[in-house]
Protein backbone atom coordinates (compact mmCIF):
# COMPACT_ATOMS: atom_id res chain seq x y z
CA UNK A 1 0.00 0.00 0.00
CA UNK A 2 2.84 2.38 0.91
CA UNK A 3 4.31 1.91 -2.58
CA UNK A 4 1.19 3.29 -4.24
CA UNK A 5 1.38 6.63 -2.41
CA UNK A 6 2.66 9.75 -4.14
CA UNK A 7 5.92 11.31 -2.92
CA UNK A 8 3.97 13.98 -1.08
CA UNK A 9 1.76 11.42 0.66
CA UNK A 10 4.81 9.40 1.66
CA UNK A 11 6.29 12.53 3.22
CA UNK A 12 3.16 13.04 5.29
CA UNK A 13 3.28 9.44 6.51
CA UNK A 14 6.96 9.78 7.51
CA UNK A 15 6.43 13.14 9.18
CA UNK A 16 3.65 11.80 11.40
CA UNK A 17 5.57 8.62 12.11
CA UNK A 18 8.47 10.76 13.38
CA UNK A 19 6.16 12.98 15.39
CA UNK A 20 3.95 10.28 16.93
CA UNK A 21 5.92 9.69 20.15
CA UNK A 22 6.85 13.36 20.69
CA UNK A 23 3.26 14.55 20.15
CA UNK A 24 2.12 11.95 22.68
CA UNK A 25 4.85 13.10 25.08
CA UNK A 26 3.97 16.79 24.85
CA UNK A 27 0.29 16.01 25.27
CA UNK A 28 0.68 13.78 28.32
CA UNK A 29 3.67 15.39 30.04
CA UNK A 30 3.10 19.08 29.21
CA UNK A 31 -0.44 19.95 28.11
CA UNK A 32 -2.48 17.56 30.22
CA UNK A 33 -0.62 18.56 33.45
CA UNK A 34 -1.09 22.24 32.63
CA UNK A 35 -4.83 21.78 32.36
CA UNK A 36 -4.78 19.54 35.40
CA UNK A 37 -2.99 22.20 37.48
CA UNK A 38 -5.64 24.76 36.56
CA UNK A 39 -8.39 22.26 37.39
CA UNK A 40 -6.88 21.33 40.77
CA UNK A 41 -6.65 25.03 41.63
CA UNK A 42 -10.45 25.07 41.75
CA UNK A 43 -10.63 22.03 44.03
CA UNK A 44 -9.96 21.13 47.64
CA UNK A 45 -7.70 18.16 48.01
CA UNK A 46 -5.22 17.00 50.64
CA UNK A 47 -4.07 13.88 48.70
CA UNK A 48 -5.80 11.45 51.09
CA UNK A 49 -9.42 12.56 51.14
CA UNK A 50 -11.83 13.25 48.30
CA UNK A 51 -11.39 15.91 45.72
CA UNK A 52 -14.17 18.40 46.21
CA UNK A 53 -15.14 21.35 44.11
CA UNK A 54 -14.01 24.60 45.70
CA UNK A 55 -14.82 27.20 43.10
CA UNK A 56 -12.79 30.35 43.68
CA UNK A 57 -12.09 29.44 47.32
CA UNK A 58 -8.36 28.85 46.84
CA UNK A 59 -7.91 32.15 45.06
CA UNK A 60 -9.88 33.99 47.71
CA UNK A 61 -7.77 32.36 50.40
CA UNK A 62 -4.65 33.48 48.52
CA UNK A 63 -5.96 37.05 48.27
CA UNK A 64 -6.55 37.14 52.03
CA UNK A 65 -3.32 35.39 53.01
CA UNK A 66 -0.77 37.87 54.43
CA UNK A 67 2.02 35.33 53.82
CA UNK A 68 1.15 35.28 50.12
CA UNK A 69 1.47 39.06 49.85
CA UNK A 70 4.80 38.94 51.67
CA UNK A 71 5.95 36.22 49.27
CA UNK A 72 4.59 38.13 46.28
CA UNK A 73 6.59 41.18 47.33
CA UNK A 74 9.75 39.10 47.90
CA UNK A 75 9.44 37.55 44.45
CA UNK A 76 9.33 40.98 42.84
CA UNK A 77 12.17 42.26 45.02
CA UNK A 78 14.29 39.36 43.67
CA UNK A 79 13.28 40.40 40.16
CA UNK A 80 13.69 44.16 40.59
CA UNK A 81 17.07 43.87 42.32
CA UNK A 82 18.46 40.89 40.45
CA UNK A 83 17.68 41.79 36.84
CA UNK A 84 19.06 45.36 36.72
CA UNK A 85 22.12 44.52 38.83
CA UNK A 86 23.09 41.55 36.70
CA UNK A 87 22.29 43.42 33.47
CA UNK A 88 24.51 46.40 34.35
CA UNK A 89 27.33 44.27 35.79
CA UNK A 90 27.42 41.91 32.84
CA UNK A 91 27.28 44.76 30.32
CA UNK A 92 30.12 46.66 32.00
CA UNK A 93 32.26 43.51 32.17
CA UNK A 94 31.51 42.53 28.56
CA UNK A 95 32.05 46.09 27.27
CA UNK A 96 35.52 46.30 28.78
CA UNK A 97 36.50 42.70 28.18
CA UNK A 98 35.63 43.24 24.52
CA UNK A 99 38.33 45.91 24.29
CA UNK A 100 41.09 43.69 25.66
CA UNK A 101 43.30 41.25 23.84
CA UNK A 102 45.89 40.24 26.40
CA UNK A 103 44.76 36.95 28.02
CA UNK A 104 41.27 37.59 26.68
CA UNK A 105 40.25 33.91 26.76
CA UNK A 106 41.58 33.44 30.29
CA UNK A 107 39.65 36.42 31.68
CA UNK A 108 36.51 35.27 29.89
CA UNK A 109 36.93 31.84 31.47
CA UNK A 110 37.18 33.34 34.98
CA UNK A 111 33.86 35.15 34.52
CA UNK A 112 32.13 32.18 32.94
CA UNK A 113 33.24 29.48 35.40
CA UNK A 114 30.51 30.10 38.04
CA UNK A 115 27.86 29.35 35.39
CA UNK A 116 29.10 25.74 35.32
CA UNK A 117 28.49 25.19 39.05
CA UNK A 118 25.42 23.69 40.66
CA UNK A 119 23.13 26.10 42.50
CA UNK A 120 22.75 23.75 45.46
CA UNK A 121 26.51 23.32 45.97
CA UNK A 122 27.16 27.03 45.69
CA UNK A 123 24.27 27.94 47.97
CA UNK A 124 26.01 25.91 50.68
CA UNK A 125 29.36 27.57 49.98
CA UNK A 126 27.81 31.04 50.26
CA UNK A 127 25.88 30.00 53.31
CA UNK A 128 29.17 29.12 54.94
CA UNK A 129 30.62 32.52 53.90
CA UNK A 130 27.71 34.25 55.64
CA UNK A 131 28.07 32.53 59.05
CA UNK A 132 29.05 34.42 62.21
CA UNK A 133 32.58 34.63 63.58
CA UNK A 134 34.49 32.33 63.92
CA UNK A 135 32.91 30.25 61.15
CA UNK A 136 31.94 32.46 58.23
CA UNK A 137 34.53 33.80 55.82
CA UNK A 138 32.97 37.26 55.33
CA UNK A 139 32.66 37.97 59.03
CA UNK A 140 36.16 36.61 59.66
CA UNK A 141 37.53 39.02 57.08
CA UNK A 142 35.53 41.89 58.56
CA UNK A 143 36.79 40.97 62.03
CA UNK A 144 40.33 41.02 60.65
CA UNK A 145 39.82 44.68 59.80
CA UNK A 146 38.19 45.32 63.16
CA UNK A 147 34.78 45.93 61.60
CA UNK A 148 31.79 44.74 63.67
CA UNK A 149 30.21 41.61 62.26
CA UNK A 150 27.18 41.64 60.02
CA UNK A 151 24.19 39.34 60.47
CA UNK A 152 23.56 38.15 56.93
CA UNK A 153 21.10 35.28 56.88
CA UNK A 154 19.61 35.90 60.32
CA UNK A 155 18.56 39.46 59.60
CA UNK A 156 15.18 40.14 58.03
CA UNK A 157 16.62 43.01 56.00
CA UNK A 158 19.94 41.49 54.91
CA UNK A 159 18.81 37.94 54.24
CA UNK A 160 17.13 38.54 50.88
CA UNK A 161 20.07 40.36 49.25
CA UNK A 162 22.39 37.75 50.79
CA UNK A 163 20.43 34.96 49.11
CA UNK A 164 20.21 36.90 45.85
CA UNK A 165 23.98 37.49 45.61
CA UNK A 166 24.97 33.92 44.66
CA UNK A 167 22.11 33.78 42.13
CA UNK A 168 23.39 36.94 40.42
CA UNK A 169 26.97 35.68 40.68
CA UNK A 170 26.16 32.33 39.04
CA UNK A 171 24.27 33.83 36.11
CA UNK A 172 26.72 36.63 35.33
CA UNK A 173 29.08 34.63 33.13
CA UNK A 174 26.32 33.54 30.77
CA UNK A 175 25.16 37.12 30.30
CA UNK A 176 28.72 38.36 29.75
CA UNK A 177 29.21 35.82 26.94
CA UNK A 178 25.91 36.76 25.29
CA UNK A 179 26.74 40.47 25.56
CA UNK A 180 30.19 39.95 24.06
CA UNK A 181 28.68 38.09 21.11
CA UNK A 182 26.17 40.94 20.70
CA UNK A 183 28.98 43.52 20.78
CA UNK A 184 30.92 41.60 18.11
CA UNK A 185 27.85 41.47 15.91
CA UNK A 186 27.79 45.28 15.57
CA UNK A 187 29.42 46.10 12.22
CA UNK A 188 32.75 47.87 12.71
CA UNK A 189 31.84 50.37 9.98
CA UNK A 190 29.65 52.22 12.48
CA UNK A 191 32.59 52.69 14.80
CA UNK A 192 34.88 53.72 11.98
CA UNK A 193 32.39 56.34 10.83
CA UNK A 194 32.12 57.64 14.39
CA UNK A 195 35.90 57.80 14.64
CA UNK A 196 36.17 59.82 11.44
CA UNK A 197 33.55 62.23 12.78
CA UNK A 198 35.54 62.50 16.00
CA UNK A 199 32.68 61.39 18.25
CA UNK A 200 33.52 60.79 21.94
CA UNK A 201 33.36 57.33 23.50
CA UNK A 202 30.30 58.15 25.58
CA UNK A 203 28.30 59.26 22.56
CA UNK A 204 29.42 56.13 20.70
CA UNK A 205 28.25 54.03 23.64
CA UNK A 206 24.82 55.65 23.96
CA UNK A 207 24.14 56.38 20.28
CA UNK A 208 25.61 53.32 18.57
CA UNK A 209 26.46 50.46 20.92
CA UNK A 210 23.41 50.38 23.20
CA UNK A 211 20.76 50.96 20.47
CA UNK A 212 22.29 48.26 18.29
CA UNK A 213 22.46 45.89 21.26
CA UNK A 214 18.71 46.10 21.79
CA UNK A 215 17.97 42.49 20.69
CA UNK A 216 20.67 41.20 23.04
CA UNK A 217 19.37 43.34 25.90
CA UNK A 218 15.81 42.11 25.32
CA UNK A 219 16.99 38.50 25.38
CA UNK A 220 19.03 38.94 28.58
CA UNK A 221 16.34 40.92 30.42
CA UNK A 222 13.59 38.41 29.63
CA UNK A 223 15.82 35.40 30.33
CA UNK A 224 17.12 36.68 33.67
CA UNK A 225 13.72 38.00 34.81
CA UNK A 226 12.19 34.57 34.35
CA UNK A 227 15.10 33.13 36.31
CA UNK A 228 14.72 35.52 39.26
CA UNK A 229 10.92 35.11 39.39
CA UNK A 230 11.47 31.34 39.69
CA UNK A 231 14.27 31.49 42.27
CA UNK A 232 14.15 28.46 44.57
CA UNK A 233 17.36 26.39 44.85
CA UNK A 234 19.40 29.14 46.50
CA UNK A 235 16.69 30.16 48.97
CA UNK A 236 15.80 26.60 49.95
CA UNK A 237 19.40 25.58 50.58
CA UNK A 238 20.53 28.72 52.37
CA UNK A 239 17.59 28.60 54.78
CA UNK A 240 16.97 24.86 55.26
CA UNK A 241 16.71 25.31 59.04
CA UNK A 242 13.75 27.64 58.47
CA UNK A 243 12.83 27.59 54.77
CA UNK A 244 12.18 31.09 53.46
CA UNK A 245 13.06 32.60 56.82
CA UNK A 246 13.73 34.52 58.91
CA UNK A 247 10.02 35.42 59.24
CA UNK A 248 9.42 34.68 55.52
CA UNK A 249 11.86 37.46 54.67
CA UNK A 250 13.43 35.45 51.84
CA UNK A 251 10.51 33.27 50.79
CA UNK A 252 9.78 33.39 47.05
CA UNK A 253 6.63 32.11 45.38
CA UNK A 254 8.14 28.79 44.26
CA UNK A 255 9.16 27.96 47.83
CA UNK A 256 5.64 28.75 49.04
CA UNK A 257 4.27 26.42 46.34
CA UNK A 258 6.66 23.66 47.42
CA UNK A 259 5.74 24.13 51.08
CA UNK A 260 2.00 24.19 50.51
CA UNK A 261 2.04 21.16 48.21
CA UNK A 262 4.64 18.86 49.73
CA UNK A 263 4.68 19.79 53.41
CA UNK A 264 1.08 20.93 53.84
CA UNK A 265 -0.39 18.62 51.15
CA UNK A 266 -2.92 21.30 50.32
CA UNK A 267 -2.84 20.53 46.60
CA UNK A 268 -5.66 22.83 45.55
CA UNK A 269 -4.16 25.82 47.31
CA UNK A 270 -0.69 25.07 45.91
CA UNK A 271 -2.10 24.68 42.39
CA UNK A 272 -3.75 28.09 42.68
CA UNK A 273 -0.33 29.51 43.56
CA UNK A 274 1.22 27.90 40.49
CA UNK A 275 -1.48 29.46 38.30
CA UNK A 276 -0.56 32.85 39.80
CA UNK A 277 3.13 32.19 39.09
CA UNK A 278 2.30 31.28 35.50
CA UNK A 279 0.28 34.47 35.09
CA UNK A 280 3.07 36.61 36.55
CA UNK A 281 5.67 35.06 34.24
CA UNK A 282 3.43 35.56 31.24
CA UNK A 283 2.62 39.20 32.04
CA UNK A 284 6.20 40.15 32.90
CA UNK A 285 7.58 38.56 29.71
CA UNK A 286 4.93 40.20 27.53
CA UNK A 287 5.44 43.65 29.08
CA UNK A 288 9.20 43.41 28.64
CA UNK A 289 8.95 42.27 25.04
CA UNK A 290 6.54 45.15 24.33
CA UNK A 291 8.61 47.81 26.07
CA UNK A 292 11.94 46.72 24.69
CA UNK A 293 10.90 45.80 21.16
CA UNK A 294 9.01 48.98 20.38
CA UNK A 295 10.59 52.45 19.96
CA UNK B 1 18.30 38.00 16.42
CA UNK B 2 19.31 35.64 13.68
CA UNK B 3 18.82 38.27 10.98
CA UNK B 4 22.37 39.42 11.64
CA UNK B 5 23.41 35.76 11.52
CA UNK B 6 27.14 35.93 12.19
CA UNK B 7 28.53 32.53 13.06
CA UNK B 8 29.40 31.88 16.66
CA UNK B 9 33.06 31.43 15.75
CA UNK B 10 33.62 34.85 14.25
CA UNK B 11 31.93 36.38 17.26
CA UNK B 12 34.40 34.77 19.62
CA UNK B 13 37.60 35.71 17.86
CA UNK B 14 39.53 38.45 19.61
CA UNK B 15 39.43 41.80 17.88
CA UNK B 16 42.47 43.08 15.97
CA UNK B 17 45.14 44.30 18.35
CA UNK B 18 44.53 47.85 19.52
CA UNK B 19 47.48 50.03 18.56
CA UNK B 20 47.77 51.80 21.89
CA UNK B 21 49.08 50.06 24.96
CA UNK B 22 48.44 53.03 27.17
CA UNK B 23 47.79 53.26 30.89
CA UNK B 24 44.05 53.07 30.34
CA UNK B 25 44.34 49.63 28.75
CA UNK B 26 46.58 48.37 31.56
CA UNK B 27 44.21 49.69 34.21
CA UNK B 28 41.25 48.12 32.41
CA UNK B 29 43.06 44.79 32.30
CA UNK B 30 44.00 44.95 35.98
CA UNK B 31 40.46 45.74 37.14
CA UNK B 32 38.96 42.98 35.01
CA UNK B 33 41.63 40.56 36.25
CA UNK B 34 40.88 41.36 39.91
CA UNK B 35 37.15 41.06 39.19
CA UNK B 36 37.70 37.70 37.51
CA UNK B 37 39.71 36.39 40.45
CA UNK B 38 36.91 37.55 42.78
CA UNK B 39 34.41 35.66 40.61
CA UNK B 40 36.15 32.33 41.16
CA UNK B 41 36.80 32.88 44.89
CA UNK B 42 33.72 30.93 46.04
CA UNK B 43 34.84 27.96 43.93
CA UNK B 44 38.43 28.33 45.14
CA UNK B 45 37.37 28.47 48.81
CA UNK B 46 35.10 25.47 48.37
CA UNK B 47 37.96 23.37 47.00
CA UNK B 48 40.52 24.72 49.46
CA UNK B 49 38.27 24.04 52.47
CA UNK B 50 37.58 20.51 51.27
CA UNK B 51 41.35 19.93 51.51
CA UNK B 52 41.75 21.35 55.03
CA UNK B 53 41.94 19.64 58.42
CA UNK B 54 39.13 20.60 60.82
CA UNK B 55 41.36 22.85 62.95
CA UNK B 56 42.23 24.99 59.95
CA UNK B 57 38.78 25.37 58.41
CA UNK B 58 37.92 28.74 59.93
CA UNK B 59 41.24 30.24 58.92
CA UNK B 60 40.77 32.65 55.99
CA UNK B 61 43.93 31.42 54.23
CA UNK B 62 43.14 30.14 50.78
CA UNK B 63 46.05 27.69 50.60
CA UNK B 64 45.73 24.89 53.19
CA UNK B 65 48.78 24.59 55.45
CA UNK B 66 48.80 20.79 55.32
CA UNK B 67 46.50 19.68 52.49
CA UNK B 68 44.65 16.43 53.15
CA UNK B 69 42.26 14.23 51.21
CA UNK B 70 40.88 12.93 54.51
CA UNK B 71 37.54 14.70 53.94
CA UNK B 72 37.10 13.01 50.57
CA UNK B 73 37.89 9.56 51.97
CA UNK B 74 35.46 10.16 54.80
CA UNK B 75 32.64 11.36 52.57
CA UNK B 76 33.13 8.63 49.98
CA UNK B 77 33.49 5.84 52.57
CA UNK B 78 30.17 6.94 53.97
CA UNK B 79 28.82 5.52 50.69
CA UNK B 80 25.87 7.82 50.12
CA UNK B 81 27.72 10.32 47.93
CA UNK B 82 28.94 7.46 45.82
CA UNK B 83 25.34 6.42 45.05
CA UNK B 84 24.10 9.95 44.53
CA UNK B 85 26.93 10.49 42.07
CA UNK B 86 26.07 7.30 40.18
CA UNK B 87 22.36 8.22 40.14
CA UNK B 88 23.11 11.66 38.77
CA UNK B 89 25.40 10.29 36.07
CA UNK B 90 22.82 7.72 34.94
CA UNK B 91 19.93 10.19 34.91
CA UNK B 92 21.81 13.00 33.19
CA UNK B 93 23.25 10.64 30.56
CA UNK B 94 19.98 8.95 29.62
CA UNK B 95 18.10 12.25 29.53
CA UNK B 96 20.79 13.79 27.34
CA UNK B 97 20.68 10.92 24.84
CA UNK B 98 16.87 11.09 24.70
CA UNK B 99 16.93 14.83 24.10
CA UNK B 100 19.53 14.52 21.36
CA UNK B 101 17.44 11.92 19.53
CA UNK B 102 13.95 13.29 19.95
CA UNK B 103 14.62 17.03 19.84
CA UNK B 104 16.63 16.66 16.66
CA UNK B 105 14.10 14.30 15.06
CA UNK B 106 11.23 16.67 15.79
CA UNK B 107 13.28 19.72 14.80
CA UNK B 108 14.27 18.01 11.56
CA UNK B 109 10.69 16.98 10.75
CA UNK B 110 9.33 20.46 11.41
CA UNK B 111 12.09 22.00 9.34
CA UNK B 112 12.28 19.72 6.30
CA UNK B 113 8.83 18.17 5.84
CA UNK B 114 5.69 19.81 4.48
CA UNK B 115 2.59 18.16 5.92
CA UNK B 116 -0.82 19.13 7.24
CA UNK B 117 -0.60 20.08 10.91
CA UNK B 118 3.03 21.24 10.73
CA UNK B 119 2.40 24.79 11.93
CA UNK B 120 0.09 23.74 14.73
CA UNK B 121 2.56 21.14 16.05
CA UNK B 122 5.35 23.71 15.94
CA UNK B 123 3.33 26.36 17.75
CA UNK B 124 2.08 23.83 20.30
CA UNK B 125 5.62 22.70 21.15
CA UNK B 126 6.92 26.26 21.24
CA UNK B 127 4.09 27.34 23.54
CA UNK B 128 5.26 24.86 26.20
CA UNK B 129 8.25 27.17 26.73
CA UNK B 130 5.85 29.51 28.50
CA UNK B 131 4.71 26.87 31.00
CA UNK B 132 6.93 26.95 34.10
CA UNK B 133 8.08 23.61 35.50
CA UNK B 134 6.76 24.71 38.89
CA UNK B 135 3.22 24.62 37.52
CA UNK B 136 3.66 21.04 36.36
CA UNK B 137 5.28 19.47 39.42
CA UNK B 138 1.99 18.90 41.25
CA UNK B 139 0.30 17.05 38.34
CA UNK B 140 3.56 15.17 37.66
CA UNK B 141 3.66 14.10 41.30
CA UNK B 142 0.06 12.87 41.17
CA UNK B 143 0.82 11.06 37.91
CA UNK B 144 3.91 9.43 39.41
CA UNK B 145 1.94 8.40 42.47
CA UNK B 146 -0.81 6.84 40.37
CA UNK B 147 1.60 4.87 38.17
CA UNK B 148 4.13 3.95 40.86
CA UNK B 149 6.89 6.12 39.43
CA UNK B 150 7.76 7.78 42.74
CA UNK B 151 11.31 7.08 43.87
CA UNK B 152 12.44 5.55 40.54
CA UNK B 153 14.88 6.66 37.85
CA UNK B 154 12.03 6.87 35.38
CA UNK B 155 10.14 9.12 37.77
CA UNK B 156 13.08 11.51 38.01
CA UNK B 157 13.73 11.48 34.27
CA UNK B 158 10.37 11.44 32.49
CA UNK B 159 9.55 15.17 32.58
CA UNK B 160 12.80 16.10 30.84
CA UNK B 161 13.07 13.52 28.06
CA UNK B 162 12.21 16.12 25.40
CA UNK B 163 12.42 19.88 25.59
CA UNK B 164 10.87 22.62 23.47
CA UNK B 165 14.11 24.59 23.76
CA UNK B 166 16.11 21.74 22.23
CA UNK B 167 13.55 21.18 19.50
CA UNK B 168 13.57 24.84 18.55
CA UNK B 169 17.38 24.99 18.63
CA UNK B 170 17.71 21.95 16.38
CA UNK B 171 15.04 23.21 13.97
CA UNK B 172 17.02 26.43 13.55
CA UNK B 173 20.17 24.49 12.78
CA UNK B 174 18.56 22.11 10.30
CA UNK B 175 17.68 25.21 8.25
CA UNK B 176 21.36 25.32 7.31
CA UNK B 177 21.25 21.79 5.82
CA UNK B 178 20.66 22.24 2.04
CA UNK B 179 17.50 20.61 0.70
CA UNK B 180 19.56 19.40 -2.28
CA UNK B 181 21.49 17.03 -0.01
CA UNK B 182 18.25 15.49 1.22
CA UNK B 183 16.83 15.30 -2.31
CA UNK B 184 20.00 13.60 -3.57
CA UNK B 185 19.81 11.04 -0.78
CA UNK B 186 16.20 10.32 -1.69
CA UNK B 187 17.19 9.67 -5.28
CA UNK B 188 19.91 7.33 -3.99
CA UNK B 189 17.11 5.31 -2.41
CA UNK B 190 17.64 6.08 1.28
CA UNK B 191 14.49 6.15 3.36
CA UNK B 192 13.61 9.20 5.44
CA UNK B 193 14.95 7.72 8.69
CA UNK B 194 18.28 6.96 7.03
CA UNK B 195 18.44 10.45 5.52
CA UNK B 196 17.90 12.06 8.93
CA UNK B 197 20.49 9.86 10.63
CA UNK B 198 23.23 9.60 7.99
CA UNK B 199 22.86 12.85 6.00
CA UNK B 200 21.32 15.54 8.20
CA UNK B 201 22.60 14.63 11.69
CA UNK B 202 26.34 14.71 10.87
CA UNK B 203 25.89 18.22 9.47
CA UNK B 204 24.57 19.64 12.75
CA UNK B 205 27.13 18.05 15.09
CA UNK B 206 28.12 21.39 16.71
CA UNK B 207 24.49 22.08 17.57
CA UNK B 208 24.07 18.57 18.97
CA UNK B 209 27.14 19.08 21.13
CA UNK B 210 25.79 22.38 22.43
CA UNK B 211 22.44 20.80 23.22
CA UNK B 212 24.13 17.86 24.95
CA UNK B 213 26.06 20.20 27.23
CA UNK B 214 22.97 22.20 28.16
CA UNK B 215 20.81 19.17 28.85
CA UNK B 216 23.50 17.37 30.83
CA UNK B 217 24.34 20.40 32.96
CA UNK B 218 20.64 21.11 33.50
CA UNK B 219 19.95 17.60 34.72
CA UNK B 220 23.15 17.36 36.76
CA UNK B 221 22.14 20.44 38.74
CA UNK B 222 18.33 19.92 38.71
CA UNK B 223 16.91 20.22 42.20
CA UNK B 224 13.17 20.89 42.59
CA UNK B 225 11.70 17.89 40.77
CA UNK B 226 14.23 15.29 42.04
CA UNK B 227 13.61 16.65 45.55
CA UNK B 228 9.88 16.06 45.16
CA UNK B 229 9.93 12.69 43.42
CA UNK B 230 12.57 10.88 45.49
CA UNK B 231 11.92 9.56 48.99
CA UNK B 232 14.66 7.09 49.80
CA UNK B 233 18.24 8.19 50.36
CA UNK B 234 19.47 5.66 47.77
CA UNK B 235 17.51 7.35 44.98
CA UNK B 236 18.69 10.91 45.63
CA UNK B 237 20.61 12.77 42.98
CA UNK B 238 23.71 14.73 44.00
CA UNK B 239 21.96 18.09 44.60
CA UNK B 240 19.16 16.50 46.64
CA UNK B 241 21.64 14.41 48.60
CA UNK B 242 23.93 17.36 49.26
CA UNK B 243 21.00 19.46 50.44
CA UNK B 244 19.98 16.82 52.98
CA UNK B 245 23.57 16.13 53.98
CA UNK B 246 24.24 19.80 54.70
CA UNK B 247 21.11 19.98 56.79
CA UNK B 248 22.10 17.14 59.13
CA UNK B 249 22.56 18.36 62.66
CA UNK B 250 26.28 18.02 63.30
CA UNK B 251 27.88 17.97 59.88
CA UNK B 252 31.13 19.90 59.77
CA UNK B 253 31.53 22.65 57.16
CA UNK B 254 34.61 21.04 55.63
CA UNK B 255 32.54 17.94 54.87
CA UNK B 256 29.76 20.02 53.29
CA UNK B 257 32.39 21.77 51.19
CA UNK B 258 33.75 18.37 50.17
CA UNK B 259 30.28 17.28 49.07
CA UNK B 260 29.80 20.53 47.19
CA UNK B 261 33.18 20.04 45.52
CA UNK B 262 32.28 16.48 44.50
CA UNK B 263 29.16 17.81 42.79
CA UNK B 264 30.94 20.71 41.10
CA UNK B 265 34.35 19.41 40.08
CA UNK B 266 33.08 17.09 37.27
CA UNK B 267 31.35 19.94 35.44
CA UNK B 268 34.36 22.20 35.97
CA UNK B 269 36.68 19.57 34.49
CA UNK B 270 34.37 19.11 31.50
CA UNK B 271 34.33 22.88 31.06
CA UNK B 272 38.11 23.25 31.23
CA UNK B 273 38.56 20.51 28.61
CA UNK B 274 35.89 21.71 26.18
CA UNK B 275 36.06 25.40 27.04
CA UNK B 276 36.02 26.94 23.57
CA UNK B 277 33.40 24.49 22.50
CA UNK B 278 31.07 25.21 25.42
CA UNK B 279 31.32 28.97 25.13
CA UNK B 280 30.59 28.64 21.41
CA UNK B 281 27.56 26.51 22.31
CA UNK B 282 26.27 29.17 24.71
CA UNK B 283 26.60 31.81 22.00
CA UNK B 284 24.89 29.60 19.41
CA UNK B 285 22.01 28.82 21.74
CA UNK B 286 21.72 32.45 22.78
CA UNK B 287 21.65 33.73 19.22
CA UNK B 288 19.43 31.07 17.71
CA UNK B 289 17.26 30.33 20.71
Amino acid sequence: MYRNLTIRQKQIVWAWAFLAIPVLFYTIIRFYPTGNAVLISFQNWNLLGDRTWAGMENYQKLWNDPVFWKVFKNTFVYLLLGTPISLVLSFVIAYHLDKLRFMHGFLRMLYFLPFMTSAVAMAWVWRWFYQDVPIGLFNNILAGFGIPQVAFLQSTTNALPAVLAPAVWAGLGFQVIIFMAGLRAIPTSYYEAAKIDGVGWFTVLTQITIPLLRPTIVFIVVFSSIGFLRIFDHVFNMTTNNPGGPLNATKPLVLMIYDTAFNGFDMGYAAAQTVVLFTILLIVSLIQLRLLRST
Amino acid sequence: MSDIAPSADTLLMAKPAPRSRNMGQILRWLILFIGGIAMIMPIAYMISTSLKWPHEVYNVNLIPEEPTIENYTYVLEDGRFYWWFVNSIIIATITTICNLLFDSLVGYTLCKFRFPGRTIVFIAILSTLMIPTEMLVIPWYLMSQAFGWLDTYWGIMFPGLMTAFGTFLMKQFFESVPDDFIEAARIDGLNELQIWWTVAMPLVKPALAALAIFVFLGNWTAFLWPLIVTNSVDMYTIPVGLSGFGDEADVAWELIMTGAAISTIPTLIVFLIFQRFIIRGVVMAGLKG
